[in-house]
Formats: C-alpha cells, structure tokens, sequence
C-alpha cells in the first residue's frame, strides 16, 4: 500500500500542495484527477522521491525518506508524460534501460527476450530495431511503457506487491491505444500491483478506476469510488464546468464512449 | 584506419537480434584493440630517424641477448626513450581525451559537450600556467612536496572548478540547455584565458619558451617522468569510466527518469565531474590543448554501435588513443625532420568535423 499523509511541498516561495493525504491499495488503479495547475504532477513527483515534501510517504509500510533510489526502484516504476532523446538509441536498447536495477522479477526463462515481450504488451511488435526518435510522439510513450514495465513485470515480488506511477499515460494515445494501456494499467492491478495513474479522460477513469482522487488547488477536494466522486456537484466545482454526469446528447450528435468497446 | 574498423564490424555477423547492437559493439571493439596494437607497433617503427622497430622487435622474438647487442646504442636509445614513452604517452592522452568527451557528453545529455569547446581544457591550462610561472616562487612549497605531480594535479584542480561551475551554470532542473552551456564555456575559457594571459604576462624568458611549447598541443618530449607523473591520474578516471556507464545510460532518459530506474543521481554526477576533471587535467598538464579528440571520437563510434555507454566507453578509449596515435605520426612526419605540433593536427582535421556535425543537427538542434 502507499500512504500519504499531509503531503505539502513548495516549490521556491510558493507553496503547491498543501497537506495532501492519500492511499492508494494495492490490487487496485488509483486515478487523480483535476484540472490543470491543481498539483497532480507535483504529487505523483512527491510520491516518485523527485523533490522533497513535508509529511510522510510510505511505500509498503517503508518511509520514503531513507529509501535508496535502488530501493526504491525496485518497488515502484514511474512513466513520465514525455521523454526526449539527445542520442540516437533504438527502440529496444531504450526498453532495456527498464532491467538496469535487475528486480524485473521476470521467470529465468523469459527475462532474456522481456524487451520483445514488453513491446508486444503495448502493441509494438517489430518495432525493436526503429530508431526511437523517429517514432510518433505516441509511439515514443508506449515504448517508454514498454521500459517501465520491464522494470516491475511481476506485480508482486518476494511477496510484496509493487507500483506503476503513470502520468497521463494515454494523453498523446489514440483511442485503441488508450484502452489498451489503460488494460494494461487494470491487468497489472489484477494480478497484485498497484497503479497510481493521473488521467484527464472523466470517461476512462470511471471505466477503468477503483478509486480517484479529485484535486484542486493543491488539496484533494474529493476521494472515493468512481461512482461516488464523478458527480454533477464536483465537476462543477472542481472544473468549473456546469456538466451533467450519465446525460445523452440531443438528437443527432454523434457520441462515442470508451465504454463502447467490444475487445 | 577507420575503413578498417567499418569493415570488420560489418564482417562479424550481426546479432539475431533486431535492435540490439552489443555483438556488433563486441566485435568492434575487438577490431579497435587489434587495430590500436598496429598502429602503436606503426608508431615505434617510424619517425625521423631510420631506427627501426622491427629491428627491436626481431631482436626480441629471436635471440633477446644477441637482438638486443645487434641493435646499436642510438637505436635503443631512439626507441626505447624516445619513441616508446611517446607512443604510450599518446595512447593514454588519446583514451583519456576521448572518454572524458564521452563522459561529458552523456552526462550533459548532449553531443556537443567537449572539454575543449566548453572552457575544461582552459581551466585545466590555467592550473598548469599556474604552476609553470608561479612554481619557483609563489607556489614553491607546493611544487617542493607534490615534485612531478604538481603540474597534472594544478591542472586537475582548476580543471575541476571550471567544470563544477559550468555545470551549475549550464543546467537546471537536470536540463542542460546546449545554448547556455556553449555560452557558459566561452565566458568560463575567456575568464581562465584572461588569468591565464596575466600569468604569461609575468612570466620570464625561460618560461615563456616553456609556455609556447605546452601550449600547441604537443607529445614531443615525452618521458618517462611525464608518465609516472600523468599516467596514474589518467589511468585512475580510465579505470573508473566504465562504472560510470550504467548511470550516463539512465542519464540520457533524463535526470528524474535516472533516479527512478534507482541510479543515487547526485553522488553518480560527482563521480562522473570528478572522472572528467581528471582526465583532461592530467592530459592538458603534460601535453597542452589537443582539441577535438573528445568530440569525433565519441560521434564516430554513436554511428557505429550506437549511445550504449558500456561499449561505446571502451570503444571511445580505444580509437581515441588509436587516432592519436595517427595524428602523432602525421606531425612528426609531415614536415619531418622537423615536427608540427599535434593539436594543429587534430584541430585541422577535428574543426572541419566539427562544423560537419552541426551542419547535419542544425536542423535538431534546440538553440
């Protein structure tokens, strides 16, 4: 379990979040969600051990502060919203940076091809041998997925589950793409781990979520099931939105929910 | 020479797997060894005079006494104190030019980094002016308990100011902007040139010889001493290079995608400053400014087998002190009997490179 409690940090004078409590169980894909500016990044960059914050974190009952970055490492794996390269790596040697801590936790038989095994995951097959720069900005996310996964591909290691930290892991994704990272993101929780994931999609996040948390303005304004936090009340007050949850467009607007999908 | 390492690399069968050149890295690494070892024995056999090695060497593989009293005393002499000090001396200042522009390259994220183009190999050179001009009066003491370590060690010093400085100036929040870090070097080389140029001004006329000769860039008059009093720093940064290729590859996913993959960031960006400082220092202390060694080498070989700093380290050593090597026969040979000094070598080939390079990226490039 990850536990988080009264979380603020600054950055310079100015304070970001201020006393930010969360969990996040593993088993289970942990949404945040809020508008731009509420402090999702800045938090799931607290929880990561990137800057230092006020209160504590804990990661399987173990304080974050005292952790070594290959502790660490070996507990939590991290997708940033966007990586650039200043050397010319293919796909492959970038997927394999995801074993450099050695606690992929894969079975002998299958870590020496978990690269391919990675790609396959997120639709990437054949893709190895391409020059990562010359991918699409949505095929350069996939394949640093394909890396974060390599780094945690069991969900439980020596008897502890582990984490999967994504930061708008579908933002540049279409929307195949989007349902299946996000099945990735719900398989993982499935077989033991845990995802902590920020998401702007409402409609992804009551699909795919166990629990969200809401936040604004560096405080979480609301946590809970899908169901109980993605209501009419919040969205308007959190997004400044007047929108209405479950209502259908008028006569001949096209819609199309993710909710759709027959896999 | 290059042809040579191109051809082999594409000999060797690549490996069965799509996007992985480590065999290919493995096998060109294996050709830069052999080739290295020819052009070093190249090296030993030729010069201005007609001592030959193969006459050493044939001397050695027959007979070790009769070969030794066939060769006559001047001979011996030519290879053994004068040639063979120079071609180890140019092998280690090559491996320690080449790697620390790797080094640098990685951990500044980016292709341009050169301890020659960003002011290192100034601060390096303020530290050996230091103690040229001020060694037998100011600095005295010091030059008294540290002898022939003085020199490499000032060096080594200033080296690692400017390099600590550069980088705070040059990178926030872990990026590395490359326009600040060009512009940073230039005022961190103008700075060290400007102390550098008071120094010189004090300098008497003996010095001042001194002065001219280090500073072209030269492996004449390399000696034993020199290496005893260079070589253990250069070997101690070659030594640790290649622990330090794990972390540049974390480093080039970025300084917070570094520390997720569990690389202990801070402490590992010590080490590779440290490593840098060293390398240059030590080799700016005993032969002046080679520039652009640090930049082609490290381009080349990414071509080659790719940015994996676990081989491309190695590798980086190994034509580096190869092309050095080559660059050194060129000058003692070009204008033979006399000797043109090996940095305007390296810079007529190295600058032209160069601008080949930004040429190519100009389009790339963030400035």
């Amino acid at each position: 379990m990850i536990e988080a409690s009264d979380v603020s940090v600054s950055i310079g004078a100015k304070p970001i979040l201020h006393g930010v409590d969360f969990e996040a169980r593993p088993g289970e894909v942990t949404a945040i969600v809020g508008p731009n500016g509420s402090g999702k990044t800045t938090f799931l960059k607290a929880l990561s051990g990137d800057i230092r914050a006020g209160g504590t974190i804990r990661m399987n009952g173990r304080d974050l502060v005292g952790m070594k970055p290959w502790q660490a490492a070996a507990m939590r794996a991290v997708l940033p919203q966007s990586t650039t390269l200043s050397f010319p790596f293919t796909v492959r040697e970038i997927v394999r940076l995801g074993l450099m801590n050695g606690r992929s936790g894969a079975l002998a038989g299958e870590s020496e091809r978990l690269p391919e095994r990675a790609l396959a995951r997120v639709d990437l097959e054949g893709f190895a041998g391409r020059f990562y720069q010359e991918l699409s900005g949505g095929e350069q996310q996939r394949v640093q997925l394909a890396r974060v996964l390599c780094q945690v591909w069991a969900p439980v290691l020596d008897g502890a589950p582990r984490y999967l930290f994504l930061d708008e892991p579908v933002s540049s994704l279409d929307i195949k793409h989007q349902l299946i990272i996000m099945k990735i993101a719900g398989d993982f929780a499935a077989r033991g781990g845990g995802v902590i994931a920020i998401l702007h999609d409402l409609n992804l996040t009551a699909m795919f979520a166990d629990k969200v948390t809401v936040m604004n303005g560096g405080r979480v304004a609301a946590t809970g099931t899908p169901a109980d936090v993605l209501t009419d009340e919040m969205i308007h007050r959190v997004f400044d939105c007047r929108l209405r949850v479950g209502v259908l467009p008028k006569g001949d607007v096209p819609f199309v929910l993710p909710q759709s999908v027959s896999l | 020479m290059l042809q040579r390492v191109l051809d082999g690399a594409a000999l060797t069968r690549q490996g069965d797997i799509e996007g992985d050149r480590s065999a290919r890295a493995k096998a060109t690494i294996v050709a830069l060894v052999v080739a290295l070892f020819l052009v070093a024995l190249f090296s030993l056999a030729s010069g201005a005079s007609d001592a030959s090695a193969w006459d050493v060497l044939t001397g050695w593989t027959a007979a070790p006494e009769a070969g030794d009293a066939a060769l006559t005393a001047r001979d011996r002499v030519i290879v053994y104190d004068i040639r063979l000090p120079r071609v180890v001396l140019g092998m280690l200042i090559g491996a320690a030019l080449a790697v620390s522009g790797a080094v640098m390259q990685g951990l500044f994220r980016n292709p341009l980094a050169d301890p020659g183009l960003v002011g290192i190999s100034a601060g390096a050179s303020l530290g050996a002016i230091s103690m040229i001009v001020l060694g037998s009066t100011v600095l005295a003491p010091v030059m008294a308990t540290l002898g022939i370590y003085a020199l490499p060690l000032a060096a080594f010093s200033t080296a690692l100011a400017t390099t600590m400085l550069l980088y705070r100036v040059a990178t926030r929040r872990g990026q590395t902007s490359i326009a600040t870090m060009l512009l940073a070097g230039i005022a961190l080389a103008a700075m060290a040139s400007a102390f550098s140029g008071v120094l010189v001004y004090l300098a008497d006329d003996r010095q001042l010889r001194d002065l001219t000769f280090w500073g072209l860039g030269s492996l004449a008059g390399a000696t034993w001493t020199k290496i005893l009093a260079a070589g253990p720093i250069i070997a101690l940064a070659l030594v640790a290079a290649p622990f330090l290729a794990r972390g540049l590859n974390g480093l080039a996913l970025g300084e917070a995608a570094a520390h997720h993959l569990g690389i202990p960031v801070q402490r590992f960006k010590n080490v590779a400053i440290v490593t840098v400082a060293a390398a240059t220092g030590a080799s700016v202390a005993v032969s002046g400014g080679i520039g652009f060694v640090g930049i082609v080498v490290p381009h080349l070989l990414r071509l080659l087998i790719g940015p994996d700093h676990r081989y491309l380290l190695p590798a980086s050593a190994l034509l580096g002190a190869a092309l050095l090597l080559l660059a050194d026969a060129v000058s003692r040979t070009i204008v033979a009997p006399a000797e043109l000094p090996i940095g305007i070598v390296t810079a007529a080939v190295g600058a032209p490179f160069f601008l080949w390079i930004l040429l190519r990226r100009r389009g790339v490039l963030d400035l």
